[in-house]
């Protein structure tokens, strides 16, 4: 550069900082349909379109394909199967499992045999429904119980617990036991997956892709293509939607794409429609868990036994974690006294189910309500006192099962905050007089609190990348390892840079996500986004900071000062020596100042040993409590959520307003996943809810008319970024305050003597069944007796599953 | 020739085919990408763009939401299509646009045109907002990111301080440009593939011409058949140029409603008369859809779980159809034939559906259970017509959905109950008997048969409730009338 630009006006003031409610930084582009998903970039010359032909049974051996059909039909150009990958076959993410099509067998309905590239999308997608797959059947695995009948696992179970928790049960007072069934998830992201895969000179590849995990889709680019991943570019500007199911799940697509792409030296895009997306992409793990659970005659629990079945379908995916998180959180909140918790990783003839908000972490920390809930019912007490009782405290205890101390506990507290703001104990009462005088509409009312461990329990994910540009008219352009599926972690970031340099967050842009420009990153998921990031940020700006405040002393001729320079309000400078940021930088250019660095983080104290199941898996823990009221029918089965009020702990808050939006979204999110959100199967292990029209999300008119959301305001005890917590999936489990709510309305029936059993999700149909044998009961017993629903519900032991099968503790 | 304007622009298309649709026209022709497809089957809303139609002697603009990806050229002719891109006035956003920025109301931002798009109707359409309003405007986007909060308060906020937009002073103009179009040129409406007739006489004939083609009206169901199935339409017939089929009038002791009327064109006076099928009405899928869908149509593809033939039936209706020779009458009760087969002949269409009114004596409520209380498909649906003089039942008409191939009726339920004192509480044991028996229904994604049957005599129960002279017992958690 011969001549710099002329240094522009800096604005005086800064906005845009950290603790601030500053938009969305793509939100002006979003309401003008200017913000580009990947379907919307410009595609370059001569793109052709893809699509893939699926199976249409869920288990057996390949023994024909006829794709004679495919290839003569109108626009297509090319046909692969398994067999034309030059590399690794194999996609899987951890653990080998998943073929990038069919390999030799079929693993459950609707598994991607064959990729078909034609000159038109619907080409292409027309073409693949006329492939002809011979298989010979074998019987599908489709239910928790024959997959324990056949030891199927996709991974080794796990356990870890403290103390003698079977002594204590068997010689318990008072003692219950339940089982759950948990529905899946279907991620429903608006935007479907989607990659277009650009081939580059030689056998260099560049992929645009829809994917919350760039990095990896580069190394199973390169893996299946058979390069190295030097020859791999993966961009990612933003995602319409993730939660989880863009973590893994995206890679398979772009890798097809680049397979053809390959083959045929021409851009490819491969975008699934719904129903596509829908048959073959995971979905949160659907789960059987059962407990038997020790207590005194307050309701406090001496022992626990707990075992958790994630139902995984065919692959591992990222099941280990998931069912390790999902044990994580049996506990919730509550000291469990002496314990034992299994899970097990069962393997189905289905899609394999993956990442999704909460990681497992919502499917465990059910049942700790699940069994607040029965207890409670059990001994006459409202399900709120118990909660308090057993809240890992003083006169409970501090130990996790799996050996962790639990420090900086703010549930106490939170819930006593909401408890009066609102009002639980008068509209408690004002429920039981509404219930007494109206028999068809019965209303319900639950306070839970929420404990979610934040860190990647895989301790080597718990890294962060940056890379910080300085230019000459001191606009500063930011990456980082992250990726933005409208969760505000772009805003967040930008926010941060702002702050570290004292600018306008206008002088900051963050760009794309690029392979090429921070490598080996890790996936944005576990709510880690903004902490890894936003400190690998921090730590890039820090150090350019350093060299520009070593620059400024030396120009004002006081080297030692270098330490006291500060950066605000577009100015750097000591007291009354200052000059503008953009001058500066100007200054430093010439002066031969390196204006970009790297920022790196890695998370602080975790140790967790999976072989003894003991340690600090966690960083530390987000805590949340919320409150929901509810109204069912007791003719149909329909019901309202019709108020809702959460405090949440976000720690300092780095932007209020996106934090608060995604505590809202998740607590939907939450409440459609245990309500309207079901997933259904047919015998054959199709799947049956396969679209909008079957599979339904909460509409704007299932949002609560009351809808509350208070930010909890107190800093982390930890030094995480600016002493904020991390927000996305914890909120999620705010919402099993609604299903406790419901549970709550249908036990009025029987004067809250029984706990009714209310599988998820709780549909309006097994609203009205549970309805129905709760009332049944109260006929069989007599509506004086104080009978709960033991009886009828298999213990943990009656379940057939026993720690025989249990390694690894 | 479909003529129309995009935004300020005059447009003309001869050679599309059949099966384009409008979001396929706007991504893939004309390259604007704001407008979304998420589901391609008229269930997210992330397609959401507006025709702005002129009313007959131009002089208003009414503004109309519509799922572009199910929705075909036809419905744009003579219309002004505006969609995401058009609603900045250079670098400053419209009103709608700045709510939703100020009330973070976006987070990733892909079903966001389309709520863009629905709010714009809105501010355009109504004068003042309440929620319910906001939500029903809404009803039709989903948005798996934000829970909707910001969008609500965003969306009544916005609605408040309507002011003009570039679009009404623009009014006149846009007018005058439709005017235009719609008197320039002799040359046929519509297309060699997509037929556009203007009255009977020339719909008669492209049935006769085009015997296999299929008739289309509001598109919304049969939309699928390409965008779903994938399979390849050569050649349509759209009703919506057929102005003679979106009378809606009343004679001495009936309303009469033209086959081809949108349904939310048809809610008023549906609603004035019988402001019990509220539930039915205001539940029927979304406002998008209902901007398009007709009462024709909801009849003719004759879906068992069509949300409104169930109503039909228990209010006795006539379906008149036409040949454009002879015009026939044929009573609900024999429409309906067999699994989506109805009594229509190959050159038949439904001209218009007549319900009779009610007298002093009939009772009538209709009740949608689903899982979903907006945009959802019924697992049953009951509508009860009862007829009671002094305090005995004389008559029970009622129509079922989601317990048959069919849409139903129950004669058995008529028969149980006709002679019987309606405050007789044996009343609701006899009907739950009746009806716990009278279906075979099926296990479906939906509901299990067992579901579909216990509720359907749970609604007859509901029903009994409701109408027993001295109540004021609460039977619902949504009241929809």
């Amino acid at each position: 550069m011969r001549k710099l630009i002329d240094s522009p006006q800096q604005k005086q003031q800064s906005s845009g900082r950290v603790h601030t409610s500053q938009k969305h930084e793509s939100a002006i582009r979003q309401v003008q349909g200017s913000a580009n998903y990947v379907d919307d970039i410009t595609e370059p010359q001569g793109t052709l379109y893809a699509a893939v032909g699926l199976s249409e049974c869920a288990r057996g051996k390949i023994t024909a394909i006829d794709l004679s059909a495919v290839r003569a039909s109108e626009g297509v150009i090319d046909v692969v199967t398994i067999d034309d990958v030059p590399g690794h076959k194999d996609i899987g993410p951890v653990f080998k499992g998943d073929p990038l099509l069919a390999d030799g067998e079929i693993k459950f309905f609707g598994q991607p045999v064959f990729a078909v590239l034609a000159t038109s999308v619907v080409l292409a997608r027309q073409a693949a429904l006329k492939g002809q797959v011979t298989v010979d059947g074998e019987t599908a695995i489709l239910k928790a119980s024959e997959a324990h009948q056949h030891s199927a696992f996709v991974r080794p179970s796990q356990r870890f617990g403290q103390g003698n928790p079977d002594e204590i049960i068997e010689n318990a007072e008072h003692s219950v036991s339940g089982t759950l069934d948990i529905g899946g998830q279907e991620h429903m992201y608006l935007e479907g997956q989607v990659s277009l895969a650009v081939p580059c000179e030689e056998d260099r590849m560049n992929i645009y892709t829809s994917s919350q995990h760039p990095s990896e889709v580069q190394k199973l680019v390169a893996e299946v293509l058979d390069v190295r991943l030097h020859r791999v570019m993966v961009d990612m500007r933003r995602m319409g939607g993730g939660f989880g199911g863009k973590e893994t799940q995206a890679a398979q697509w772009a890798c097809i794409a680049a397979l053809l792409a390959q083959r045929n030296q021409r851009a490819v895009k491969l975008r699934l429609p719904r129903n596509v997306d829908m048959h073959v992409t995971g979905k949160r793990h659907p789960f059987s868990n059962a407990f038997d659970v020790a207590f005194d005659e307050n309701g406090k629990i001496t022992a626990t036994r707990m075992e958790v079945n994630g139902i995984c379908g065919h692959s591992p995916d990222l099941s280990d974690a998931i069912v390790d998180r999902a044990m994580f959180h049996v506990d919730n909140g509550y000291f469990l006294g002496d314990s034992n918790i299994v899970g097990h990783r069962l393997q189905t003839n289905m899609v394999s189910h993956t990442a999704y908000r909460g990681f497992g972490g919502p499917q465990g920390m059910i049942m700790a309500e699940a069994m607040i809930d029965k207890i409670a019912r059990h001994a006459g007490l409202d399900p709120l006192t118990v909660r308090k009782r057993n809240l890992y405290g003083a006169s409970t205890g501090t130990t996790t099962p799996y050996g962790m101390e639990i420090e900086h506990n703010l549930l106490p507290e939170m819930i006593e905050a909401l408890e009066k703001k609102a009002d639980y104990w008068q509209r408690r009462e004002n429920i039981a007089r509404f219930n007494r005088n109206s028999p068809i509409i019965k209303k319900g009312l639950a306070l839970t609190p929420v404990k979610f461990g934040i860190s990647f329990t895989a301790k080597h994910l718990n890294q962060a990348g940056a890379l910080v540009h300085i230019y000459t008219d001191g606009s500063v352009q930011v990456n980082h390892g992250g990726t933005e599926m409208g969760q505000g972690l772009h805003t967040k970031i930008g926010q941060i840079a702002a702050n570290e340099f004292g600018i306008d967050s206008s002088m900051i842009e963050v760009t794309s996500t690029r392979t090429d420009k921070v490598p080996n990153t890790s996936p944005t998921a576990a709510s880690s986004g903004t902490d890894l990031n936003g400190k690998a940020v921090q730590n890039a700006c820090i150090t350019l900071k350093e060299r520009l405040a070593e620059c400024f002393a030396k120009r004002i001729g006081r080297d030692e000062l270098a330490q006291q320079v500060r950066f605000e309000d577009g100015h750097v400078g000591i007291g009354d020596e200052k000059m503008s940021f953009s001058d500066l930088i100007q200054a430093a250019y010439f002066e031969r100042v390196s204006l970009s660095t790297t920022g790196f983080y890695q998370t602080p104290k975790l140790a967790y040993n999976r072989e003894t199941g003991e340690g600090r898996p966690f960083f530390y823990f987000a805590y949340g409590v919320s409150m929901s009221e509810v109204s069912i029918d007791t003719l149909t089965g329909e019901y309202t959520v019709d108020q809702v009020d959460i405090i949440h702990d976000v720690g300092k808050s780095l932007n209020p307003a996106i934090d608060i939006g995604q505590i809202e979204g998740a607590f939907i999110q939450g409440m459609g996943w245990l309500t309207t959100e079901d997933l259904k199967w047919n015998d054959s292990g199709k799947l049956i809810s396969e679209n909008m029209a079957t599979y339904k999300i909460p509409a704007i008119g299932d949002t609560p008319a009351t809808f509350n959301v208070e930010l909890y305001g107190k800093e982390n005890a930890e030094d995480s970024i600016y002493h904020s917590k991390a927000v996305g999936e914890p909120p999620f489990m705010l919402a099993i305050s609604v299903w406790c709510a419901l549970k709550d309305a249908i036990s009025s029936l029987s004067g809250y003597t029984i706990d009714p059993q209310l599988d998820t999700p709780a549909t309006p149909e097994k609203v009205l069944n549970a309805i129905i044998s709760t009332q049944q009961m109260m006929d069989s017993n007599g509506s004086e007796s104080s009978s709960h629903s033991d009886s009828d519900s298999k213990t943990a032991a009656e379940l057939a599953l026993n720690s025989n099968k249990v390694s690894g503790g | 020739m479909i003529r129309f304007l995009i935004n300020q622009e005059s447009v003309e298309i001869d050679d599309a085919r059949a099966d384009l649709t409008l979001l396929q026209f706007i991504r893939e022709y004309k390259h604007k990408t704001g407008t979304k497809e998420g589901c391609a089957s008229g269930d997210c809303g992330a397609c959401t763009v507006v025709v702005a139609e002129p009313n007959a002697d131009f002089s208003s603009l009414h503004y109309r939401t519509l799922n572009s990806c199910i929705t075909l050229m036809s419905a744009v002719h003579g219309k002004q299509l505006i969609f995401v891109e058009h609603l900045s006035d250079g670098n400053t956003l419209h009103p709608v646009q700045q709510a939703l920025v100020d009330y973070h109301g976006s987070q990733c931002g892909f079903c966001t045109p389309g709520f863009i798009m629905s709010m714009f109707a809105l501010y355009h359409t109504a004068s003042t907002v309440n929620r319910d309003d906001v939500l029903n405007a809404l009803s039709g986007n989903l948005c798996r990111c934000t829970g909707y909060r910001p969008i609500i308060d965003a969306t009544l906020a916005v609605c408040e301080q309507q002011a003009d937009d570039a679009f009404s002073r623009n009014t006149a103009s846009t007018l005058g440009m439709l005017r235009t179009i719609s008197t320039e040129g002799n040359d046929t409406v519509g297309t060699k593939n997509l037929i556009m007739p203007r009255d009977r006489k020339s719909l008669a004939k492209a049935i006769k011409d085009n015997p296999t083609a299929m008739l289309v009206s509001g598109s919304t169901d049969l939309s699928l058949t390409f965008t779903q199935q994938l399979k390849n339409i050569d050649t349509l017939i759209s009703l919506s140029n057929m102005e003679e089929l979106k009378v809606c009038t009343t004679t001495s002791h009936s309303l009469i409603i033209g086959a081809a009327n949108p349904i939310k064109d048809i809610t008023p006076a549906l609603l004035e008369h019988f402001p019990q099928l509220a539930e039915l009405v205001t539940r029927f899928a979304s406002l998008p859809i209902r901007n398009q869908a007709t009462l024709g149509g909801n009849v003719a593809n004759a879906s068992p779980i069509g949300d409104m033939p169930p109503a039909l039936i228990a209010l006795n209706a006539t379906i008149m159809v036409d040949n454009g020779v002879q015009e026939r009458a044929i009573p609900v009760s024999e429409f309906f034939v067999g699994y989506r087969e109805t009594a229509l002949k190959t050159d038949e269409w439904i001209a218009a559906i007549e319900i009779p009114f009610l007298n002093t004596h009939q009772r009538l409520a209709a009740y949608k259970i689903s899982k979903r209380f907006e945009d959802d498909i019924s697992a049953v649906c009951a509508v009860f017509n009862v007829t009671i003089n002094e305090g005995i039942i004389e008559h029970v008409d009622a129509g079922f959905g989601g317990v048959a191939a069919t849409p139903a009726s129950c004669k058995s339920l008529h028969d149980a109950l006709v002679g019987k004192a309606f405050t007789n509480k044996a009343c609701v044991e006899l009907g739950k008997a009746v009806l716990m028996n009278a279906f075979t229904p099926i296990d479906d994604v939906r509901a299990t048969a067992e579901y579909r049957k216990t509720v359907l005599a749970n609604l007859w129960h509901r029903f009994w409730l409701e109408n027993q002279s001295d109540t004021t017992m609460t039977t619902r958690v949504v009241n929809h009338a």
